[in-house]
């Protein structure tokens, strides 16, 4: 079992003529992800690398089935390429794109009201289910093995590094999600763990935030009353107030978003906090075991 | 991005907003001349980013050019809660009578613009957040509307806003959320909006924070851009195009990630050391991104020693090593750079970095040891 993709998940690639549309079509079949279709306005018609090409989404799900999209797309763009992923009626979006105006999100999450469609990200790593062979967006394909760990983080760099120390433990993962370094985005912290919760594979989640925004908070309130086991860890703890430390959500505004607030918060629901990436790997172990 | 007070006035001018009339200045010349141009009785403001100011003496009171002047002299170039002062702003003093707090920023947890108002202005809204949390009135905005006037009409009312001045109020509300959307801010602020005794309501301070995403967009606010950075360093990284932040310690730090990066100076700090910077070069490490960083690195006086960490991800670990010994070949590196290297093929890289004269290290805890330590011996 898994979260939100497996081996039945069919993805369009929206901006796939582009230069990382394109690199990551090809990794991500490479995984086994099944990417039935394609779609740049203006190229449809064609084939890109042996995917089918079409001008809308709309017509990419007609044709194919399509029922995830990842999004390749510039940010100027990126806001219009989700609604029209949510117009067509797409399950699954996953937005890879970094520098989306803050605004157009907020456009796009007030389009989403009420809306079936989930969104990943943006400004994220996307979403890998090893055992179903189904990675959708940049994560790197070697790092991965099957197993009980589930995974959720702000940044993709840390995924990589948590999930290569999970693999080199032996500890195989369920899925995991790359949730985006944006102050706006579809899937909190809150939301991927009560995926987790539901997922009868997935024993201990990992979950990595990292400074600016409550999310963490609220995902320990939640904590604080489920069953759940997981472990947390909160990158950013020297960072000053008021500077944008690379990602545009990471950032300490007064006095909310501190990662000493969301450690509190998280080990007063009983969540055991790593101090450093390399504590991760015992706690989930211990966890494991208890 | 910031704006400056003077500059965010101007802005705000621009969508009709009230501000008092003033003037930007460099020098005490300047000074003096604006305060007689205004006339009367003027307030002198040192324009950082730094809240507090009035408390700090960095806002002054002149009752002729010639005291202005005295107070320019003194303003200009001085150091303001560690910032230097570069310019002030000349202008005409309110006869104030009552200050409120106003603006619209972005509420992440409900995903929607909104608008805050309180008749406590003129403090530190966190502050009045913390001691009279009844006092903050928040509006949340439905951004296909913008404000409506009912909202508007309770928002003035639940704050106990001078109901007299409602219409003014609701006016400034509106013209202030429209300076909002339409410039792409992430944060509007006019604290205090203060009533005078004759009855006008005018922004006498103002906050403005451009979300830098939407930079491509905003062309008109672009002009502001250079003028905006505080720090030398951070202007010099903008102008390359690095995501840096100056940190004031003496270990340098590049990594690839946001998130790695903010973690690798949480490890520099757990290793006893100051990170002097945060600089994140992105996915990948080709050769001419590490360059441009390094050389950026080493621009701060302050670097004794500088770590890399990079984790190889789709970029291989040996790639990545080629990438920075092609770097550090054509640069003057005064200092010991330790590169902790992890993922894909990162034994491979390590081992390239063997006989040069780069520091390899399998773990980034290891690694930040060993930069505090060869710090501290060059120190």
């Amino acid at each position: 079992m898994s979260i939100l993709v497996d081996n039945s998940t069919k993805v369009v690639v929206q901006g796939i003529t582009g230069r990382e549309g394109s690199f990551h079509t090809g990794q991500m079949r490479l995984f086994g992800t099944n990417v039935v279709a394609g779609v740049t306005p203006g190229k449809g018609g064609g084939e890109h690398e042996g995917v089918p090409l079409f001008d809308s989404v709309a017509e990419a799900v007609a044709r194919t089935g399509a029922n995830a999209s990842a999004i390749f797309v510039p940010p100027p763009f990126a806001a219009d390429a989700i609604l029209e992923a949510v117009a067509a009626g797409v399950p699954l979006v996953s937005c890879i794109t970094e520098g989306i105006p803050i605004l157009d999100m907020v456009r796009v999450a007030r389009y989403m009201k009420g809306s079936d469609t989930r969104l990943i990200g943006p400004n994220c790593p996307g979403i890998t289910t090893p055992g179903g062979k189904c990675k959708i967006g940049i994560m790197p394909n070697m790092l991965f093995s099957v197993g009980n760990v589930g995974l959720i983080s702000r940044s993709g760099t840390l995924t990589y590094e948590v999930v290569d120390a999970l693999t080199r433990a032996g500890l195989g993962q369920t899925t995991c999600i790359g949730i985006g370094g944006d102050p706006i985005i579809g899937t909190k912290h809150l939301d991927a763990l009560q995926l987790f919760d539901k997922d009868s594979d997935t024993r201990v989640t990992v979950m990595i935030g990292e400074i600016g925004g409550s999310d963490e908070e609220m995902a320990a309130e939640f904590l604080q009353g489920s069953k759940m086991k997981a472990v947390g860890f909160i990158s950013g703890r020297n960072a000053p107030p008021g500077k944008r430390m690379g990602h545009a959500g990471a950032i300490i505004s007064g006095s909310t978003g501190t990662a000493a607030g969301k450690i509190a918060a998280l080990e007063k629901a009983g969540v055991p906090v790593a101090g450093t990436l390399e504590e991760i790997i015992p706690l989930v172990k211990q966890e494991l075991g208890a | 991005m910031k704006l400056y007070e003077y500059q965010a006035k101007q802005v705000f001018a621009s969508y009709g907003l009230p501000v008092p009339r003033g003037k930007a200045a460099e020098t005490e010349d300047e000074v003096e001349a604006i305060a007689r141009e205004i006339g009367g009785r003027v307030v002198i403001k040192a324009q950082v980013h730094v809240g507090g100011r009035g408390k700090a003496g960095g806002v002054k009171l002149a009752d002729s050019p010639a005291a202005a002047r005295e107070i320019g002299r003194q303003m200009v170039g001085m150091s303001l809660k560690g910032f230097l002062v570069k310019q002030v702003l000349v202008e005409q003093a309110l006869p104030i009578e009552k200050e409120y707090y106003l603006s619209f920023t972005l509420d992440r947890d409900s995903q929607h613009i909104i608008g805050i108002c309180s008749a406590m202005g003129g403090v530190d809204i966190e502050e009045v957040a913390a001691s009279h949390p009844d006092k903050i009135v928040r509006m949340p905005v439905d951004i296909a509307f913008g404000p409506l006037d009912f909202q508007i009409r309770d928002f003035v009312g639940s704050a106990c806003l001078d109901a007299t001045r409602s219409r003014e109020i609701g006016t400034i509300i509106k013209k202030l959320y429209e300076v909002y959307v339409s410039t792409d801010a992430s944060l509007v602020e006019i604290n205090p909006l203060v009533v005078t005794a004759d009855g006008q309501v005018i922004a006498a301070d103002a906050k403005f924070d451009v979300d830098d995403n939407a930079m491509f967009r905003q062309k008109a606010l672009a002009v502001y851009a250079d003028a905006s950075e505080e720090d030398e360093l951070e202007a010099e990284a903008h102008r390359r195009g690095l995501t840096y932040v100056h940190l004031g310690g003496d270990i340098g730090m590049i990594g690839n990630g946001a998130g790695l990066c903010m973690n690798t100076l949480d490890i520099i700090n757990q290793a006893g050391g100051k990170p002097a910077n945060f600089l994140d070069i992105g996915g990948g490490a080709r050769a001419d991104v590490v360059r441009n960083a390094l050389d950026m690195v080493l621009l701060d006086p302050a670097v004794r020693a500088i770590l890399i960490n990079i984790f190889g991800g789709i970029t291989r670990g040996d790639e990545v090593a080629r990438g920075i010994l092609e770097a550090t070949a054509t640069l003057d590196v005064r200092v010991p750079i330790i590169v902790r290297m992890a993922g894909t093929e990162a034994e491979a890289g390590l081992k390239l970095l063997d006989g040069s004269k780069l520091i390899p290290s399998a773990a980034a805890p290891e690694g930040a040891r060993k930069a505090v330590e060869l710090a501290r011996k060059a120190a």
